[in-house]
């Protein structure tokens, strides 16, 4: 389990859209055009037509974000077990080596430190392909470092939150403890005056949305992500009606108070920087 | 004290058992035979209870946890508490009937007692939305835990959610946010927190008044990060596998204590707390007083610490040595 993971960007794990192949074209989510996948990564990853913000790799994140080459990873060394020896259609164990292997990634996070604009900063995201982004043992391990390493050496911190999963249910009950574990250190943080900036990607549902990703002094979201606690699937199968349209958006939480500004991606390193140079100065 | 409407599949040797002694029981004038059967049906009875409960599986444990004739919130305030002095707003929104708080006297305590509460009726289980609170409930127990730190009152709550309410006002009104705040506000006050899920302890709505020094489990209740059924449909894209998930997930008070995520297993009466609410309440009474005056010997700063500690070394994990 040490041997280390290719550090190569992971294959995109983009859906395969209908009739679109691989490769050369893509498909936007958001207004239907094909387009070159070329001008879309060199637009870190939204529509060249309309913007739209797709799937963005906690690898990309990391080089969207920080200065180049400034980033140290940390607690790399930390890898899943299967505690419950959790097996549905697969086991957990092998999905959990699938799912290395495909993303290049241990488990569905990234920390460390880098420098935002030369403001040095705790930094981890989320990467919502992995497991859908889902928080279990390790996940709510390297956060909980990463927060009390931040909190003994007052770094700001930012923490970019995709994750459709949620606590990651393969490990049950430890997943569902990860949410408490990590709100508990952002006490210590908070007490300490420690600065933290949560970024909510599409999507952040769940024990993710419920617990550190809804704990920020301010709260970024990118355009039109979805955001919340319960999925739409579940709220339809409970309430019977139809969802209203914008339901759990970006725009639909600005709106009733839960995100303090909506950041487009291009924006999103000054935004940071600026807001840690209004609070960041201990 | 079964329910003439409800049963449970795996109970059916049970109520023939208790069809039988009632039957015999109703007969006039009672023989000396008579007697002697339904002597012998009992002791049948009881070794059926043993026997049934004794191994009873996720799925089954699942089941009692939400037998409608449990005792709930409002049983235990009557059985266990010598006063309960409810406190109901949010100061914001409203007052959910999903979550109660209030002031409660147990033994030589003063505590704030905050719980779920399903409903009785199907009239106050509309109330209650069947247990799931909404935003406002969590912040109402917000509000009155702090009040409760401030004054140094300990705090009791007792979890009985299949979660927190999905739906379009919960979602507007915040309740990923308020959860998360609810544990980041309950991690950080200075009085003992004692936790114990009574019935279903569902996700993120059973956690949101669930950070504390002790937190215990009722012996067939569970406590789970997804319900077995929400689970099953993710992952085996279909409802009917809700016992397989229940079981995957290792959700029973056995399992939970074995993993060692929670602190202690409260055991129940004979055949569940449905049976017998009184030994169920004298049984939860013992444990909290026990519990109550262990915590009360420690300082804020303890408390703090050791709860701090609690959760900070939950999740098993691989750490390599660095390279
Ligand atoms: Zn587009």
């Amino acid at each position: 389990m040490s041997e280390a993971l290719p550090d190569a960007p992971p294959p995109k794990p983009q859906r395969e859209k209908r009739g679109v192949p691989s490769g050369l074209w893509l498909r936007c989510d958001g207004c239907g055009a094909t387009v070159f996948r070329k001008s879309c990564d060199e637009n870190l990853n939204c529509c060249p037509e309309c913007d739209h913000h797709m799937y963005m790799s906690a690898r990309d994140r990391v080089a969207s974000v920080l200065d180049a080459g400034t980033f140290e990873e940390w607690d790399t060394n930390i890898t899943a077990v299967d505690p419950l020896e959790f097996s549905d259609k697969k086991k957990y164990s092998e999905r959990l080596v699938a799912e290395q292997k495909r993303t290049g990634l241990k488990d569905a996070i990234l920390t460390g430190s880098g420098m935002i604009r030369a403001r040095r900063v705790a930094f981890a995201v989320t990467d919502s392909a992995f497991i859908m982004g889902s928080m279990g043992s390790v996940v709510g391990e390297r956060l909980t470092r990463l927060i009390e390493r931040a909190t003994t050496d007052r770094l700001p911190l930012i923490i970019v939150s995709g994750s459709g999963g949620g606590a990651r249910m393969h490990e049950g009950i430890f997943s569902l403890m990860q949410m408490a574990k990590v709100s508990a250190a952002l006490a210590r943080y908070d007490a300490a005056g420690g600065l933290f900036i949560s970024v909510l990607t599409n999507p952040t549902m769940g024990g993710v949305a419920a617990s550190f990703a809804s704990l920020g002094d301010v709260i970024f979201a990118e355009p039109k992500a979805l955001i919340g606690f319960a999925g739409p699937r579940t709220i339809k199968a409970t309430i019977r009606i139809e969802l209203p349209e914008g339901f759990q958006t970006s725009e639909f939480l600005l709106e009733h108070g839960y995100v303090d500004r909506i950041v487009r991606r291009r924006e999103m390193k000054s935004e940071i920087a600026r807001v840690i140079d209004y609070c960041g100065k201990r | 004290m079964a329910s003439a409407t409800f049963q449970l599949p795996f109970e059916q040797p049970i109520y023939e058992l208790e069809d039988q002694i009632r039957d015999l029981e109703g007969v006039e004038p009672k023989t000396a035979e008579t007697h002697e059967q339904i002597r012998a049906l009992r002791k049948q009875l009881t070794e059926s209870l043993r026997s049934i409960y004794k191994d009873l599986d996720e799925w089954e444990t699942v089941r009692v946890a939400r037998h409608p004739d449990r005792p709930m919130f409002t049983d235990y305030v009557d059985l266990v508490f010598d006063e309960f002095v409810e406190l109901h707003g949010d100061k914001f929104f409203g007052d959910d009937r999903a979550l109660r708080t209030g002031f409660a006297k147990l033994d030589e305590f003063k505590v704030m007692l905050v719980g779920h509460h399903k409903g009785k009726t199907l009239k106050e289980r509309n109330e209650c939305y069947f247990g799931c609170a909404h935003p406002e409930g969590y912040r109402k127990a917000m509000e009155k835990m702090r009040l409760a730190a401030k004054y140094g009152l300990p705090i009791i709550t007792l979890i009985d959610t299949p979660g927190a309410y999905p739906g379009i006002g919960a979602e507007e009104r915040g309740q990923a946010q308020v959860i998360a705040e609810s544990m980041l506000e309950m991690s950080r006050l200075g009085t003992p927190i004692i936790c114990v899920v009574i019935g279903e302890g569902g996700s993120g709505g059973a956690l949101g008044i669930g950070v504390g020094d002790r937190v215990a489990v009722l012996e067939n209740a569970y406590y789970s990060v997804i319900s077995p059924e929400g689970c099953a449909g993710i992952l085996w894209k279909s409802h009917d596998y809700a016992p397989q998930a229940a079981k995957a997930l290792k959700i029973t008070a056995r399992h939970l204590e074995r993993l060692g995520v929670i602190d202690d297993v409260v055991e129940e009466p004979l055949g569940g707390a449905h049976r017998d609410h009184h030994q169920m309440a004298t049984r939860l009474k013992m444990y909290l007083v026990k519990t109550l005056r262990e915590l009360s010997q420690l300082s804020p700063d303890e408390l703090l610490a050791g709860r701090y500690e609690k959760f900070r070394k939950i999740g098993p994990f691989l750490e390599a040595a660095q390279p």
